[in-house]
C-alpha cells in the first residue's frame, strides 16, 4: 500500500491533533509513524500513514481550515538500526549557525542524527541531539564538538544513550 | 545531624543561563573562613524566599565557588530528609539506584528536564562555618536534589543530562 508522508502546522488550538487524525481516519488513512509538537505557539505535525488511495488524504486535509498541509507519496524506507546512541547537548547564548555548525560536526564524524530538538528560552538557545556513531567514534566527536563549541561560546556535552532492555 | 549555625543570610540576586559561571568549574573552598559560611548563609536565605526552590549553589547567584544548600523537608518526593543545610566541597562516593525524573532550575527558569539521576547516594563534603567532614546518605528526592547541586558546582547544568532530543520542556509552574 502506498506510503504518504504528510505534514500539517497551524497555530495551536485545541482539538487540531483531533481533527486532522479523524480526516484522515474517515478516508481510511493508516497512521504508523508521527511526530507532533508545539513549537513557539505553532503545533507541528509530521506523520507517515498508509492510504490505498493517496490523492484521498489531501482532499481530506484540504478541508481543514487554519492550518497549511503537505501530502507526498514516499517509498517505503528501510532504518539503519547499526552503530552506538549518543546524545548531544549544546546551550548557550542565542546566535546564528548553532545547529549548522554543530550538526556539520556530527556529519564529520559520521554521526547520524536520528532526532533532534531545539528551544528558544529567553536568550539561551538549547540543542539536544541523538546521533548514532560508528563504533568508538565518540572521543574523536567529543573532541571535534568542543572546538566547535568553543568557537561558538556555547556549552557541549556528549554522552552515551541509556538503553536498557527489560 | 547536627548542623552549624550560620550568620544572618542576605538574599541574593539568581543567575540565569547562559551565563559563564554557570559553565565554569567551581573552586574548592576553605569551610571555614568567615566569607564561606556567609555565602552558605545568603544561599539559604535566597533559596528559602524563592518559592519552590529545594536547593541553590553559589555558582547561581554568580560565585565560582564549590558551596551549596538543600531544604526538601515537606517535598512530595522526599523519602530520607536531612533538613536545610549547607555544604562545601562536596563529592559523591557512591551513587546506585538510577530513576528518570523531571527537573527545574531557578538559573534555566523556562524548561524542565527529565533527567537520570541516583535515588540512593553517599556524598562526603564539609560544613561550612565549623569546617566538620560529613558524610550525608540519603535518597529519593534528596539525593536528586544533592546531585543537582553538585553538578552545579562543577559547571554543569541539568540540560547537560537530559535524556534526549524529547527530553526538555517549556517549563509551567517552578518546582
Amino acid at each position: 500500500m502506498p506510503e504518504l508522508a504528510i505534514t500539517v502546522i497551524g497555530p495551536d488550538r485545541t482539538g487540531i491533533v483531533a481533527d486532522v487524525a479523524e480526516a484522515l481516519a474517515e478516508v481510511g488513512a493508516n497512521l504508523t509513524d508521527s511526530t507532533m509538537t508545539r513549537l513557539r505557539g505553532h503545533f507541528a505535525m509530521t506523520l507517515i500513514c498508509t492510504l490505498a488511495e493517496p490523492s484521498a488524504a489531501e482532499a481530506a486535509l484540504k478541508s481543514l481550515t487554519g492550518v497549511t498541509t503537505t501530502v507526498r507519496e514516499v517509498s517505503p524506507s528501510s532504518v539503519d538500526e547499526s552503530g552506538e546512541s549518543w546524545v548531544v547537548s549544546v546551550h548557550g547564548a542565542d546566535r546564528l549557525g548553532i545547529v549548522a555548525a554543530v550538526t556539520r560536526v556530527v556529519a564529520a564524524s559520521k554521526g547520524n542524527i536520528t532526532d533532534l530538538s531545539t528551544r528558544l528560552a529567553g536568550t539561551l538557545y538549547v540543542l539536544i541531539a541523538e546521533v548514532d556513531l560508528p563504533a568508538g567514534a565518540g572521543d574523536e566527536l567529543a573532541e571535534r564538538l568542543a572546538v566547535a563549541a568553543s568557537e561558538l561560546g556555547v556549552e557541549v556535552t556528549l554522552r552515551r544513550a541509556d538503553s536498557e532492555i527489560l | 545531624m547536627n548542623f552549624p549555625e550560620l550568620p544572618e543570610g542576605r538574599v541574593l540576586p539568581v543567575v540565569t543561563a547562559p551565563a559563564t559561571v554557570l559553565s565554569t568549574v567551581g573552586e574548592e573552598v576553605d569551610p571555614t573562613s568567615p566569607e564561606v559560611a556567609q555565602l552558605a548563609a545568603d544561599l539559604i536565605a535566597t533559596m528559602q524566599v524563592s518559592p519552590g526552590c529545594v536547593g541553590l549553589a553559589a555558582p547561581q547567584v554568580g560565585v565560582g565557588l564549590q558551596v551549596f544548600c538543600v531544604n526538601v523537608v515537606d517535598h512530595p518526593k522526599a523519602a530520607t530528609v536531612h533538613g536545610t543545610f549547607a555544604l562545601c566541597n562536596a563529592k559523591i562516593i557512591e551513587a546506585s539506584r538510577w530513576k528518570a525524573g523531571r527537573e527545574g532550575c531557578m538559573s534555566v527558569p523556562d524548561l524542565t528536564g527529565d533527567v537520570k539521576r541516583a535515588a540512593r547516594v553517599v556524598v562526603e563534603a564539609v560544613l561550612p562555618g565549623s569546617g566538620e567532614a560529613v558524610t550525608i546518605t540519603t535518597d529519593a528526592f534528596e539525593a536528586r536534589a544533592l546531585q543537582h547541586e553538585i553538578d552545579h558546582c562543577t559547571g554543569k547544568l541539568f540540560l547537560d543530562r537530559v535524556a534526549g532530543a524529547h527530553a526538555i520542556y517549556q517549563r509551567k509552574v517552578y518546582l
